[in-house]
């Protein structure tokens, strides 16, 4: 073996002292790393299940079906004149995807912890992997949500197009909280029990199951303190398109979600960087 | 300048034992702790600290093996988890010039609902290794280990020795400038553990260092040149293998002849037993360390009981200075007094054995004890509970002076019959 003095790496130890450079290149060396885990993700999430694949369906609409009945049917809720069924599904397939994403990246650094007590990779890629293999069953259940569009005859719009937009970000806001939730789940168990109460609560802070238009036009922009109003209501006007957006303009709303997403993100990546030294010593 | 792999200058790593102890580690233990902390004294607190290393200095060379022997809880494991990036010191700098790849713990990694082939990808992935370089050492890392049968059943199907031959076949086929292995062979049948050996050597040939932490002296002997021998955190003796071994066997050891167990050396789930104390004696019943050949000599292991134990069976090994086994005996070897000890009732036990004259041969000897059921449970065991030193003066042979093979010196029945 010939090895060319130039290209062998140089590693600098040193202690976990001061303010951690966030250096995120080293992600980058390690993006087949983050490919393997989510496949990994996928493989293993519905194996040894009788139906398989087909609980990516089934969970949406079972959600769907019940909220119907519940919320359309027996409580009337709102839905500026669309029907119910499409207009909480609009709603579901985000927040669906969000709390399956938060609840993995928030949890999986733990369940690995004996990787991580004995092998080094950044470890940030572990909930970067938990928030990416949601969006392989966002993808599967987008079917279902094409079916029940030609049923409903609701014709697309250019708004359409803005969809993977508002996924993004949800991926942002997930990953964002759950750097945070990982990095403090490995010091405090807690958050493992705390996870379940976090995004039932979540749930009912965002419009899945009302529209942002029962809120009052002045203060609906407060609902965007809560990121994943922007996502779900972004959905809404991107697959209800006019029919939606004629009593309701997210442009407001939407700026003050993207910003408080963006300042968990990145607050999130600084925390987890700054702990993420100490792992391997106290998972 | 080019020619160190490894470089460490006064490496410490510093363990809070609370912090270790404590797997819970709950919110609400933060919220108490930090409204009693200004009520208490901060003294005592220093003695839950735990330098795991301390003040650490070596350079190792490039394409050098270099061993790394110690006690249990000397350091190694927690050096080669510097070196590997895995925690960062507490002090101290390192520099590391090259890829470092570990040879993990059976399966760490594995996934056992995923195929062996899965898995090959996933932890080649793991340990670093590119995609492409997967698939061209594919073929390879299945043939090392001989599960191609199986490779596209889940790993949750395959015995523990298939499970082992695929894990050590990745990381072996990692290439890394520099290899970390830490006490892997200690599992797997003789014949794998040849193949990894050999594959070891190879690595080292192709020109990579290799870090090689084990408690198998011979292995440490067949595969380094060189060795760093660990007691407390520090690095107590670097010399060429065979001096380091030898250095490492003898010190450390009680030179009275005689082991005895405080508290904090006793495993908690040693219970109901707990070892007392290990002795050599010689013919007239005295604690020594050095036995002349030509004597009887006893070996006492006394422990208590602190519960009723069924099926007990507590027993030595006796093993050459290098680490080979030369024999293992148990107290209820023999079936009438393992009948009649069936049942042990708690209180104090001597299990003393007698080793007649004439079996050893000029050298040191270890002693490790071992307390266990058969198959259920093992309740303490130490392998390097004490050394004791043969004195040959009188043994057969000894007009020729000259040094004899093996561990063993029986005096024999020669009969010489001219025809």
């Amino acid at each position: 073996m010939t090895t060319n003095q130039n290209q062998i790496p140089i590693t600098y130890l040193r202690p976990a002292k001061g303010f951690a450079a966030l250096n995120l290149k080293d992600l980058w060396d390690y993006r087949e790393l983050i490919y393997f885990l989510t496949w990994r993700d996928l493989k293993v999430r519905y194996k040894q299940t009788v139906l398989g694949f087909s609980w990516v369906i089934l969970q949406p609409i079972i959600n769907m079906v019940v909220f119907t009945v519940l919320f359309g049917q027996l409580l009337k809720v709102p839905t500026d004149g669309i029907p119910y069924p499409i207009f909480s599904f609009a709603a579901l397939l985000p927040w669906l995807y969000f709390a399956g994403s938060l609840t993995r990246s928030s949890t999986t650094l733990v369940g690995s912890a004996n990787l991580i007590s004995k092998v080094f990779f950044p470890r940030m890629v572990i909930p970067i992997a938990g928030v990416l293999s949601g969006v392989v069953d966002f993808l599967v259940s987008l079917i279902v949500l094409i079916g029940m569009m030609l049923f409903y005859k609701i014709i697309p719009t250019w708004n359409l197009l803005m969809l993977p937009v508002f996924l993004f970000l949800a991926m942002l806001t997930a990953l964002g909280f759950g750097l945070w939730l990982s990095a403090l789940n490995v010091r405090f168990r807690d958050i493992n029990h705390l996870v379940p109460f976090i995004i039932e609560i979540w749930k009912y802070a965002t419009p899945v199951i009302y529209g942002a238009t029962l809120i009052p036009e002045k203060f609906r922009f407060l609902l965007g303190l809560n990121p994943m109003t922007g996502v779900v209501e972004g959905f809404r006007w991107a697959i209800l398109g006019s029919k939606y957006v004629e009593n309701f303009n997210p442009g407001p709303l939407f700026i003050v979600s993207i910003s408080i997403t963006l300042f968990v993100l990145i607050s999130g990546v600084i925390f987890f960087r700054n702990t993420e030294r100490t792992f391997a010593d106290i998972i | 300048m080019n020619d160190i792999a490894i470089h460490v200058e006064n490496l410490s790593k510093k363990y809070k034992l609370g912090a270790m102890y404590e797997r819970q580690d709950t919110l609400r233990d933060l919220l108490v702790s930090t409204f009693r902390s200004p009520f208490r004294k901060k003294s005592g607190s220093e003695n839950q600290i735990l330098w795991a290393l301390k003040d650490i200095s070596f350079d190792i060379e490039r394409g050098s093996v270099v061993g790394i022997i110690g006690r249990n809880g000397a350091g190694k494991s927690t050096l080669l988890k510097v070196l590997s990036r895995v925690t960062d010191p507490t002090s101290g700098i390192g520099e590391i010039r090259g890829r470092v790849g570990s040879l993990l713990e059976v399966g760490t990694g594995f996934h056992p609902e995923l195929t062996g082939r899965e898995n090959i990808y996933l932890n080649g992935a793991i340990l670093g290794m590119k995609r492409i370089e997967i698939e061209k050492k594919f073929d390879e890392i299945v043939d090392f280990s001989e599960v191609a049968k199986f490779i596209d059943t889940p790993v949750k199907r395959y015995s523990s020795g298939m499970y082992l031959r695929l894990a050590f076949a990745v990381a072996a086929h990692l290439e890394p400038d520099i290899l970390v292995v830490d006490e892997v062979l200690a599992v797997g049948d003789a014949e794998f553990q040849r193949k990894c050996l050999g594959k070891m050597s190879d690595v080292a040939e192709e020109g990579r260092t290799v870090l090689f932490v084990s408690h198998n002296m011979s292995a440490i002997l067949r595969l380094t040149s060189e060795t760093l021998v660990m007691e407390k955190g520090k690095i107590v003796n670097r010399a060429p293998s065979g001096e380091a071994v030898d250095f490492y066997l003898s010190s450390g050891f009680a030179e009275t002849g005689e082991k005895v167990w405080d508290d904090d050396e006793i495993p908690v789930n040693a219970k109901p037993f707990r070892p007392v104390a290990l002795r050599i004696k010689n013919a007239q019943g005295l604690v020594v360390n050095t036995i002349r050949s030509t004597e009887d000599m006893t070996i006492e292991f006394e422990y208590r009981l602190e519960d009723v134990v069924t099926g007990l069976r507590v027993g030595i090994y006796l093993m050459s200075a290098r680490g080979e086994y030369i024999f293992t005996s148990f107290d209820t070897d023999e079936p009438q007094i393992y009948d009649k000890f069936l049942a042990r009732e708690s209180g104090l036990y001597y299990s003393r054995c007698k080793i007649p004259a004439d079996t050893f041969n000029e050298g040191r000897f270890v002693v490790g004890v071992n307390a266990s059921t058969y198959r259920i449970r093992r309740y303490f065991q130490d392998e390097r509970a004490i050394t004791f030193n043969i004195d040959p003066a009188g043994a057969p042979g000894m007009q020729w002076p000259e040094q004899r093979l093996g561990p063993i010196r029986p005096r024999l029945n020669w009969e010489i019959e001219k025809k």
